[in-house]
């Protein structure tokens, strides 16, 4: 089964070391700009979000390639970006319904989250848990919690 | 490029004129960034003997070599000038994005000349760098400023700025970028004030890049390994846990808390503005600063008010000054007053110490009701606070006393052994009685009355990396002088401070050898940081302070602890000075030897001149 990143933003403290991770491997300097993932500040309710690609099933970007630039791996689930076809079109920055891909003018090509071929460099700078990389259908982390609650209020000895 | 983007932004104010000029590389190798070389640039450019509110007095923002890449908490910038307050160099540093976005602009700094004939702001944009008018947001507080600026420029920039404080020329006015975080003390925003200018919005979008990557991510790694795994800084640990606050049951148990203007050294109700007790009751949730995995800072809420919402919380400075020093146990109360001292810019521990202050002049007679715009002001008035606050940021009423600070304000009334400053500036939560090496610090700290100049607390009080006897002169003159030097370079790095409860000289170099490229030694580092420390006491040596000014207020020395361990004591300051000077290679005056400067390859024009 397919592995994927799994955001939290509840545990987002805003330090962005995601997006240095991020644009720092996949060129040789850091710049928040040429990162795959972006963190969304809303301070008015004091929550912080990272965005990145989402992997999809059946990927708008995909679809709007006209040289095949991306594809979708079945096997890993990752849409991979082959910076020799791209031809620059930005036609796929249009299509992504989320926003999450993004065209560097100083690289000359789209960044797009790759999963790091499977070992996510921002899930390994994130302190915090905000981004993990893990199995998508094995923990049900939201239903434990509810669970747990239950467990609490029902379970043995409890009033 | 290498850690520099080796250009530096100079603006100019009276004339209107921007110059690119290329970032001088011999200031850098010796003084590498951030405090110490924008006090490098402001020695050489100014004399310190001028009116810190003039004209002639220089503004420079300046990052550091690691600002903006992935090294530990490497977040933060330096804004430095001749300080208001104090009459010393002035220098203060902070977190946020600010600082990284000024180098993914392309500089590593901004030198602000003159004075502007109306209010304006500087917008960066990459390669565009343009002065524009701030008529219309001068006279509107922080978090207006920051939404109308980017509202008009590029909506992701970020923004530095001063909010009515600064304008109206309060002597601890602070620089606050990205809303709630300030470069606070020493009343930098007073100047930025004085030169008419309101703000500086940066965007930038180009990358930045090391010199030895192999090198700088191994450091890093190294790094990062250490602060995150350690009980302070780590994952789950005390900072992370409770935040700054997490000191204040530490320090009240040891009765090293100064409470009621420092009557006192332990406050009763102090588990009521904890760190503990912030989080149960207060914490939304971590809010850390560019590149940092610490995340001590705190979103907090305020529950009820007219600042009801979610806002950045109190660090243990600002808990205490608005706190014990006022005898206050209302935290709510204090948050709201924390939430107006970034709205309005201002630094919190001088504001809460300043009406502390008051308070003891109120309740001693020498300050009427009818001073204080028809209230009595006494310890524990957990309302005033908000008010009074309110009241200097704006200079209504009594605010406009408070807004000198405590000790015009103190000698106004004819009492200034009632102002709890060294150099006119207020000291923080920690007793120089209960804890000698933190009374030595504060006296010979370049900025006046400060914590972390030498925060020797560390081991005094925490036993990080070993532990003292804080009852104990004996060997703190030389921890000082090692704790001052390593911080006057982690300043200059522009990491952040916290990350040395972790990490040490070793890895800081480490980092800033990848970065810049400087084949410099660990013991060359570290020498650095006492040039960069020399250099800032020569600053004030010119600017006409001496060892008079080296020099605690009366209470710590001639009134003695009534509680606890410390029972007793004063601080020993004669003693532990003579020595200091000694350790330091300075003459008893505290000036630094010719010997001492040439083996620090400092030159000192004018000090020649004056010998």
């Amino acid at each position: 089964m397919s592995k994927g990143l799994v955001v939290s933003p509840d545990k987002c403290t805003g330090c962005r070391t995601c997006e240095l991770a991020c644009s720092y491997s996949k060129s040789d300097a850091f710049n928040p700009k040429d990162s795959a993932i972006s963190v969304l500040f809303y301070e008015d309710v004091g929550l912080r979000v990272p965005m990145m690609c989402m992997q999809c099933d059946e990927p708008h970007c995909v679809k709007v390639c006209v040289v095949n630039a991306l594809s979708k791996d079945e096997k890993t689930g990752v849409v991979n970006y082959d910076k020799e076809k791209c031809i620059g079109c930005k036609m796929c920055i249009s299509a992504c319904p989320f926003g999450n891909m993004t065209y560097s003018i100083r690289l000359k090509e789209v960044i797009k989250c790759d999963l790091c071929k499977g070992d996510p460099q921002c899930v390994k700078m994130c302190n915090y848990g905000a981004l993990q990389y893990k199995e998508l259908d094995s923990t049900l982390d939201k239903r434990k919690i509810i669970a747990n609650q239950f467990k609490e209020a029902f379970g043995e000895g409890a009033k | 490029m290498r850690g520099y983007t080796e250009k530096i932004i100079r603006v100019d104010l009276t004339n209107k004129t921007i110059k690119i000029e290329k970032l001088n590389m011999d200031y850098a190798k010796e003084y590498i960034g951030g405090r110490g070389l924008a006090t490098k640039y402001l020695y050489e450019e100014i004399d310190p003997q001028i009116d810190p509110l003039s004209p002639e007095n220089k503004l420079i923002f300046m990052t550091g070599p690691v600002t903006g890449t992935n090294a530990t908490c490497a977040g933060r910038f330096n804004v430095v000038a001749k300080a208001p307050l104090t009459g010393t160099i002035g220098a203060a540093n902070s977190g946020g994005y600010f600082g990284p976005e000024l180098k993914f602009a392309g500089y590593d700094g901004i030198i602000f000349e003159g004075k502007a004939n109306s209010p304006v702001y500087l917008h960066i944009n990459d390669d565009l760098v343009e002065l524009k008018d701030a008529s219309h947001v001068w006279g509107k507080d922080v978090f207006e400023t920051t939404d109308i600026l980017l509202s008009e420029n590029e909506e992701d920039a970020k923004v530095a700025c001063i909010g009515p404080a600064g304008e109206k020329l309060v002597l601890f006015a602070a620089v606050m970028n990205d809303k709630d975080r300030a470069a606070g003390r020493s009343g930098l925003g007073a100047v930025m004030g004085s030169k008419n200018l309101k703000a500086v919005v940066v965007k930038g979008t180009k990358g930045l890049s090391v010199a030895n990557p192999m090198q700088f991510n191994k450091a890093v790694a190294n790094a990062r390994e250490k602060v995150t795994s350690h009980a302070v800084t780590g994952t789950g640990g005390g900072l992370a846990t409770y935040g700054t606050e997490i000191l204040v049951n530490i320090l009240n148990e040891m009765h090293a808390f100064p409470t009621n203007n420092w009557q006192a050294s332990r406050f009763e109700e102090a588990e009521k503005i904890s760190g503990e007790y912030l989080t149960e009751n207060y914490l939304v949730r971590n809010k850390a600063c560019f590149a940092c995995p610490i995340g001590c800072g705190r979103t907090i809420r305020i529950p009820d008010g007219k600042y009801k919402g979610i806002v950045g919380g109190p660090e243990y400075e600002a808990g205490w000054s608005y706190g014990a020093s006022c005898g206050i146990s209302d935290l709510n109360e204090i948050n709201k007053a924390n939430h107006v001292c970034n709205m309005l810019g201002l630094d919190p521990i001088t504001m809460g110490a300043t009406i502390a202050c008051a308070m003891e002049l109120f309740e001693k007679g020498y300050i009427s009701k009818e001073d204080l715009d028809g209230e009595e002001l006494r310890f524990g008035d957990a309302l005033s606070i908000m008010k009074l606050t309110e009241k200097t940021g704006y200079r209504q009423g009594f605010g406009d006393k408070l807004a000198l600070g405590s000790y015009r304000l103190a000698e106004m009334y004819g009492h200034p052994e009632l102002s709890m400053t060294v150099k006119k500036q207020e000291m923080p939560a920690y007793d120089g009685r209960a804890i000698q090496g933190m009374g030595l610090s504060y006296a010979t700290s370049n900025r006046g009355g400060c914590h972390v100049r030498g925060y020797v607390t560390s081991t005094e009080v925490l036993g990080i990396p070993m532990k003292t006897d804080p009852l104990s002169t004996e060997g703190k003159p030389a921890l000082l002088k090692l704790f001052q030097d390593l911080t006057a370079l982690v300043d200059s790095s522009d990491i952040c401070l916290f990350t040395t409860f972790a990490i040490g000289l070793p890895e800081v170099s480490g980092m800033l050898r990848g970065a810049t490229g400087f084949e410099f030694t660990d013991e060359e580092m570290l020498k650095i940081g006492e040039r960069i420390w020399n250099l800032e006491k020569l600053f004030n040596i010119e600017a006409g302070l001496t060892r008079e000014d080296d020099m605690l207020p009366p209470r710590l020395l001639k009134e003695p602890v009534t509680s606890g361990p410390s029972k007793g004591k004063v601080t020993e300051l004669q003693t532990m000075l003579d020595e200091y000077y000694q350790v330091r290679g300075w003459d008893e005056y505290g000036v630094p030897t010719e010997e001492k400067l040439n083996e620090l390859s400092i030159s000192s024009r004018r000090l020649a001149e004056a010998f």
